[in-house]
């Protein structure tokens, strides 16, 4: 068992004839995630690696009964893209581009809550179930089937954590990418949600950074509803104020976001807090004894 | 993408909100025609404002002259006098932190005179995915200070997404200002119009601190701060002209142009990282190691030869720069590719000249890590290779040690 995604998932791919889309439905195939199609607007009725290409989204859903999309649309179409598949009835919807207007997303975010769709992103590395479905841009190879959630806003930092996950001997139940966008459709406390609903979820990583306050509201949330252990990190301890840290979403500003104040409401709600990114997966073996 | 307090005026006069009258000055001849024109348009009383992207300008001051950064003039001649000592002189705030920023633009506008003075900001609420719209009747102060102190002096209105502000939204905000009258009707038209800017530039701030009432019941903005979404400056070519490249770090910029991301701090370790996220853990190791992050470097999802060799170009530009660590989580990237690519970097001439006193740390993971590790053991340059996150961070602490 796993979240979002696994063995019943039929992904379409949109962007799929592109570079980027191309080269990741290849990844994403190899591993053996089921790739139904793709949509490139205009290019309907083509095929492209084995696999039928169509016009929209809706028609991806009537022919193949798509019911989870992954974006590898360029930033100034992509919220457009998320749109298309809430509207055509995707349930779960992977958004990896990077670079989204602000603007584009509040929209799209509002269209995919009103259709009852789930969102994953963007600014994203997606979400994978290992040793069922891969949809995203991670190197499958470091994961490893197991009852480990982990949840993360970045994409590198996602592999360091799995990675020293595997190498104790801990597998992964699903490991969800959220995204390191201010608007993101599924935040922490959403994705610990999922988590802590799953039965084949023992326990949980969450990985954050400076920006925003998803990781103290997931905090309140983990204090008042999980049993589960919860480990946690937080980057950008020495980041300085008032600066950017490549994430759209990762500043500290009006003194709000650090990384002590978020790391203070995850030691207070009994969660524990690693101290440094090397030892986030013995620290999850030790609490496991 | 910050733009200065005159563009931005410029920018809310095109959607009709209401801004003194104001001209921007580049030399003291050009700001004394500036209050030459606006005398002749009737003003009696200059405010002459330096133009630096920061705040506290008005209670900043500048080093050699040791003026302020806002000064009100009763004469043109003041105007003169107060450019001379502006212009060319560093200006320190407490936003800019001890350096300061040069003075190089001035922007000359009507001193109006003041019945209240208000706060009103725009920005993204994350918490609820929608923009959100707040005044309150203690203006020209640090709304931070309010916020924390006096919440319920705050009042604010949310956005519907997908849609723009509806006017029963401004009218509770104009009520909540305590405007009357022909002042509320002025105060409704600005906040609809100001929203309107909002929207249309793909902004992701909008500051009026202070929002003033004047004594004829004016609602004028008299001063303005404006951040623009980066991500949708691609829509909007016009605002990309007012970017002012003088505000900005210099090896920042440089680091741009090679679509790296750069920030430089004040630290003694460099590190070059792929991931945003991973650059800030791998900041903190360097901290938690004994050292001090040189800088925030992000050279992204695909490190190639190209993106190494301009990255260690940008680091060792920083002469407190004593390790270098490159933290690489290669996953789809061959680690051996990439530690073929930092051996050809360093041996690049004008890299290998600067190393020669920086060990470097190089830290690969992911596919083929193991032939990347033996690749840097194996060479006779000043390369360390780590495998372990853990064994990276040892590595600094024994460098600098």
């Amino acid at each position: 068992m796993s979240v979002l995604v696994g063995k019943n998932t039929r992904l379409v791919v949109q962007g799929f004839t592109g570079k980027e889309g191309t080269f990741h439905a290849e990844q994403m195939i190899a591993y053996g995630t089921n790739v139904i199609g793709g949509v490139t607007p205009g290019k309907g009725g083509d095929k492209h690696l084995d696999r039928p290409v169509f016009n929209t989204v809706a028609d991806s859903v009537a022919n193949e009964g798509a019911n989870t999309s992954v974006i590898f649309v360029p930033p100034a179409f992509a919220g457009d893209a998320i749109i298309e598949s809430a509207l055509a009835g995707i349930d779960v919807i992977i958004c990896i581009t990077e670079g989204i207007p602000v603007k584009d997303m509040i929209a799209a975010k509002a269209v995919v809550d009103r259709c009852g769709a789930r969102l994953i992103g963007p600014n994203c590395p997606g979400v994978i179930t290992p040793g069922e479905a891969k949809i995203g841009i991670m190197p499958g190879m470091i994961f490893s089937p197991g009852s480990i959630g982990v949840i993360s806003r970045s994409g590198t930092l996602t592999y360091e954590a799995v990675d020293q996950l595997t190498k104790v001997g801990l597998g992964q139940s699903t490991a969800i990418g959220i995204g390191g966008d201010p608007v993101i459709g599924t935040k922490h406390k959403d994705a610990v949600k999922l988590f802590n609903e799953d039965p084949d979820t023992e326990a949980i990583i969450l990985i954050g950074e400076i920006g925003g306050t998803d990781e103290e509201d997931a905090a309140a949330y983990i204090k008042e509803h999980v049993k589960k252990p919860v480990v946690a990190f937080i980057a950008g301890r020495t980041a300085p104020p008032g600066r950017r840290m490549g994430h759209a979403g990762a500043i500290v500003s009006g003194g709000k976001g650090t990384a002590q104040e978020k790391m203070a409401a995850l030691t207070a709600a009994g969660i524990t807090v690693c101290e440094s990114p090397a030892v986030i997966g013995e620290t999850m073996k030790a609490l496991l004894g | 993408m910050n733009i200065h307090e005159y563009q931005a005026k410029e920018i809310l006069t095109q959607y009709g909100v209401a801004v003194p009258a104001g001209i921007p000055a580049f030399s003291v001849e050009e700001a004394v025609s500036a209050a030459e024109e606006l005398k002749a348009k009737g003003a009696t009383l200059f405010v002459l404002k330096a133009q630096i992207h920061a705040g506290g300008r008005g209670k900043g001051r500048t080093v050699k002259s040791g003026v302020r950064g806002v000064m009100l003039c009763k004469t043109v001649e003041e105007v003169k006098k107060g450019a001379e000592d502006l212009l060319g002189d560093t200006l320190v705030t407490i936003q800019t932190g001890d350096a300061g920023k040069q003075v190089q633009r001035l922007y000359v506008t009507d001193g109006v005179d003041i019945a209240h003075e208000f706060y009103l900001g725009i920005t993204l609420d994350r918490a609820k995915g929608q923009n959100v719209i707040m005044v309150s009747t203690e203006g020209g102060v640090e709304i931070e200070k309010v916020a924390e102190e006096t919440p319920e002096l705050i009042v604010k209105e949310w956005v519907e997404p997908g849609h723009t502000l509806y006017p029963n939204q401004a009218r509770r905000l104009a009520f909540a200002l305590g405007l009357e009258g022909d002042a509320f009707k002025k105060g409704v038209k600005f906040i609809m119009s100001l929203y309107q800017a909002f929207e249309a530039t793909d902004a992701s701030i909008f500051e009026i601190n202070p929002l003033v009432l004047t004594p004829d019941n004016d609602v004028i903005a008299l001063d303005a701060k404006i951040n623009f979404d980066s991500n949708a400056l691609f829509r909007h070519k016009e605002l990309l002209e007012l970017r002012d490249l003088s505000e900005e770090d210099a090896s920042e910029v440089e680091a741009g142009k090679f679509n790296l991301n750069y920030i430089k701090l004040d630290g003694n370790v460099g590190c070059m990282v792929n991931g945003a996220g991973l650059a800030m853990a791998t900041m903190d190791i360097i901290k938690l190691a004994g050292g001090d992050p040189a800088n925030f470097l992000d050279v992204g999802g695909t490190a190639n030869v190209e993106t190494v060799k301009n990255g260690f170009k940008i680091i060792l530009e920083d002469p407190n720069v004593k390790v270098i660590l490159i933290n690489i989580f290669g996953g789809i990237v061959r680690c051996d590719r990439v530690a073929n690519g930092v051996l050809e970097a360093v041996k690049d001439p004008e890299i290998a000249a600067k190393v020669a006193n920086v060990p470097i740390i190089v830290r690969l993971q992911g596919t083929n890590a193991e032939e990347a590790k033996e690749i840097i053991d194996n060479s006779d340059l000043n390369v360390v290779s780590a495998v372990l996150l853990k064994e990276a961070a040892a590595e600094v602490t024994k460098a600098l040690a």
